[in-house]
């Protein structure tokens, strides 16, 4: 089967450069004094958006200092949904951790396995056979769609459609229903061992994700004409939340949040841990804008290259075993490793200490949103309470990311 | 305008008309909430959302809004702490009475209308603005910032939408001759276009601007999706009402729904030919049956319109809102009225 077509959707929604100088100046608008007036003395306001907000998503609370609807100064508080996973996985054997850590980005959790049992993998010094790095990268990347779809739905949620979150969690059903038929849990896989996976796929499954992949693919073409087409939610998301290229990689932004400000940087591709990405043809979307918009439309284009990769690893996908020879009582040996991947918010990253024990010593969790959420005092000032939204909704968090 | 009243058709006594209206009007508008609200709220957006709705309550689920009912008036009447409290009570039946008050003028026959008012759409368009008042009596005493910011968003609305609203409606008026709403349905009856008159002359096709403009700032009065700022549910969580429970957020509730009908009625009377059916004549008595229900055809075919512009767009920003209104509607009405000056004039 040949590469799935992506369609190009980089020409229809190229920014003019009346709309790059407006940008400009609303970033320029931005890092000056945000308060207007000055003239009238008016008091400020406070303004507590969550922690039991529906913008966000879970318990997230951001303290504004409004004047009118204008924010003077907004702050990231979290903490509301700290769990300890860190410190749980030190009382845990290896295998027992996966289960935890599937639940820290909870809408793609398959994806959360990986770095951990790869940097066990380093630390033991085995390597999983071609067949189940095959299989993991497939399920990675549904974890992907799974995860992605539902934000090119619920960003239209965010402000005001209440339509496409409804096609995005028909369509995102179809993605779990496949990796529920791989894993057996919708959300929460647990399906990642240390050595290779559990299990291998089922029959039939590799015509049936096909079919779902080109059900994907019609479900971005139908978001692109419902949602990102439409004029006004280009007026609402564009030149809103500009993130300069300095700016973002200062604040350690990663995933689609720094590749939608023109930074040309994926883990997949650039620092691949041994998984398949590196045998099949696809490519990296970028957009130079910075803006809401642009983290939409870069987070729609890679659902779709995910479909393309997915479709190629299908058609390619080795026969052998899915299971290395490991001990029955998996001992790793002392060492620290640290291994990220290109999550599908952005880079995540497991720092494991062992000394030689049934269970990690210390575990260090890099989780993209508490990066990208770190951004929010830079990119709110200036803007208004809608604007709020857009940015927190383009950004896209997700609260078990931040909190842990 | 006829001289035949009900009262002189039926030979009733002035109180048994008036009790008639009266009881009529206070069927009319929670029935009105009920079907606009089950057809289009609930199913309409069930279907475009591919869900299915509401399901077990009645046929299909069409008691589902009476259970709700129900169910708002067991619940607790919660007053936040610091509330005024006569103001917060005051504000849902404020916006209530609003739509109850559009009602009395709209015409459904050549005698079925509560009051034939000479000045009837100056007097719609008034009370209709009443609702914003109540809304910011809700937003100021609920004594939350989301219900004050969602306040004031409607306040500042106001002027921006109900300008182009006014003017839009000016050339149905400069058309037909008249402010009596009774008076601009004869017109579009007995009108007719290049000498084509069988279907008299419905403004929507000499008026399609207003009718746009109208229906764009219709759209923002009824605070319904592009426009619907001050309710915002997920930046406000439901702005004005969100201190609401119970029977006052019913109330607020089915003012919405009643007042999108009245809208729509609205609609149908300056610019789709109100009640009046082809091929008979103007003050034919079988119309007053059969008035009300082409009213109510051509009613849910706007409020369709109305609610499928809902569920399909995003919200826009507020001074999105404003620049729009200010900068294309406000001028584009003004045009309107101009051109229909002249053709007045010249024709």
């Amino acid at each position: 089967m040949s590469p799935a077509t992506v369609s190009d959707g980089a020409r229809r929604f190229a920014p003019g450069a009346a709309a790059l100088r407006e940008q400009q100046a609303y970033v320029a608008g931005q890092a000056a004094d945000a308060r207007v007036n000055v003239e009238l003395d008016t008091g400020d306001m406070t303004l507590n958006i969550g922690p039991q907000h529906p913008a966000t998503h879970g318990t997230l609370r951001i303290a504004c200092r409004l004047d009118g609807e204008q924010v003077i100064a907004a702050e990231p508080l979290m903490g509301y949904m700290h769990r300890g996973y860190e410190k749980l996985c030190e009382v845990r054997t290896y295998p027992q951790c996966t289960t935890l850590i599937n639940r820290i980005d909870w809408l793609g959790s398959f994806a959360n396995e990986v770095p951990f049992i790869l940097a066990a993998e380093q630390l033991m010094g085995v390597e999983a056979p071609p067949r189940a790095q095959w299989i993991r990268t497939i399920l990675f990347e549904l974890s992907r769609i799974a995860n992605v779809s539902l934000f090119l739905g619920d960003m239209g949620v965010q402000i005001g459609a209440l339509t496409p979150v409804f096609f995005a969690f028909r369509d995102r059903e179809r993605v779990l229903n496949q990796i529920e038929e791989v894993t057996g849990g919708r959300f929460h896989p647990n399906f990642d061992r240390i050595g290779g996976l559990k299990d291998d796929l089922p029959r039939g499954w590799i015509a049936e994700t096909h079919a779902v992949m080109a059900k994907m693919r019609g479900f971005c073409d139908e978001m692109e004409d419902l949602l990102m087409g439409n004029e006004i939610f280009q007026t609402r998301c564009r030149g809103v939340g500009v993130i300069p290229k300095d700016v973002a990689l200062s604040h350690g932004l990663s995933g689609a949040n720094l590749r939608a400000s023109g930074v040309d940087w994926d883990l997949r591709r650039d620092a691949n841990p041994g998984l398949a990405w590196d045998q099949i043809d696809w490519r990296v979307w970028t957009h130079p804008d910075g803006d809401s918009f642009a983290r939409y439309w870069v987070r729609m284009q890679e659902t779709r290259e995910a479909t393309k990769i997915v479709d190629q690893l299908l058609d390619s996908i080795p026969s052998g075993p899915i299971m290395t020879k490991v001990p029955l009582i998996i001992k790793v040996p002392a060492g620290e490793a640290y291994v990220s991947t290109e999550n599908p918010l952005g880079e995540m990253g497991y720092y494991v200490v062992s000394k030689g024990g049934l269970g990690p010593f210390r575990v260090k969790i890099r989780t993209p949103s508490f990066s990208n959420i770190s951004i929010v005092p830079w990119v709110m000032r200036g803007t208004y309470v809608p604007d709020i939204i857009t940015i927190l909704g383009s950004l896209y968090f997700i609260l078990g990311d931040i909190d842990r | 305008m006829s001289e035949l009243t009900l009262t002189g058709a039926l030979g009733l006594a002035y109180w048994a008309e008036t009790s008639i209206k009266l009881g009529v009007a206070l069927v009319v508008i929670p029935t009105a909430a009920l079907m606009l609200g089950y057809l289009f709220l609930l199913k309409m957006m069930a279907f475009m959302q591919s869900r299915l709705g509401p399901q077990d309550v009645g046929p299909s689920g069409s008691l589902q809004l009476i259970a709700d009912a129900i169910k708002f008036l067991q619940k607790e009447d919660i007053h936040p702490a610091a509330a005024d409290r006569r103001v917060f009570r005051a504000a849902p039946v404020v916006v209530l009475a609003s739509s109850f008050l559009l009602f009395v003028v709209l015409p459904t026959g050549p005698d079925a209308v509560v009051e034939n008012l000479d000045t009837g759409v100056f007097y719609a368009l008034a009370v209709s603005s009443l609702s914003v008042l109540g809304v910011l009596m809700a937003g100021w005493a609920s004594a939350s910032k989301y219900a004050l910011l969602g306040g004031l968003r409607a306040a500042g609305q106001l002027i921006a939408y109900e300008l182009p609203l006014i003017l839009a409606v000016m050339g149905v008026v400069i058309q037909a001759n008249s402010l009596n709403l009774q008076e601009i349905v004869r017109a579009q009856a007995t009108g007719e276009i290049f000498g084509f008159g069988f279907v008299g002359n419905p403004f929507i096709l000499t008026q399609f601007i207003g009718f746009l403009i109208f229906m764009i700032s219709a759209q923002a009065e009824l605070t319904q999706t592009p426009f619907d700022m001050p309710v915002a549910e997920t930046e406000l969580v439901g702005g004005f009402h969100v201190e609401y429970t119970g029977f006052r957020f019913l109330l607020f509730f089915m003012a919405e729904v009643a007042t999108t009908f009245a809208f729509s009625a609205l609609a149908t009377v300056l610019f789709l030919g109100g009640w009046w059916i082809p091929g008979f004549d103007f003050d034919a008595p079988i119309l007053n049956v059969l008035g009300p229900m082409v009213m109510l055809a051509k009613i849910l075919l706007v409020a369709f319109v109305i609610f499928w512009i809902r569920f399909t767009y995003p919200r826009l920003r507020e001074d999105q809102l404003q620049k729009f209104a200010w900068k294309v509607l406000i001028p584009l009405s003004l045009a309107n009225i101009v051109v229909t000056g002249i053709f007045k004039v010249v024709l």
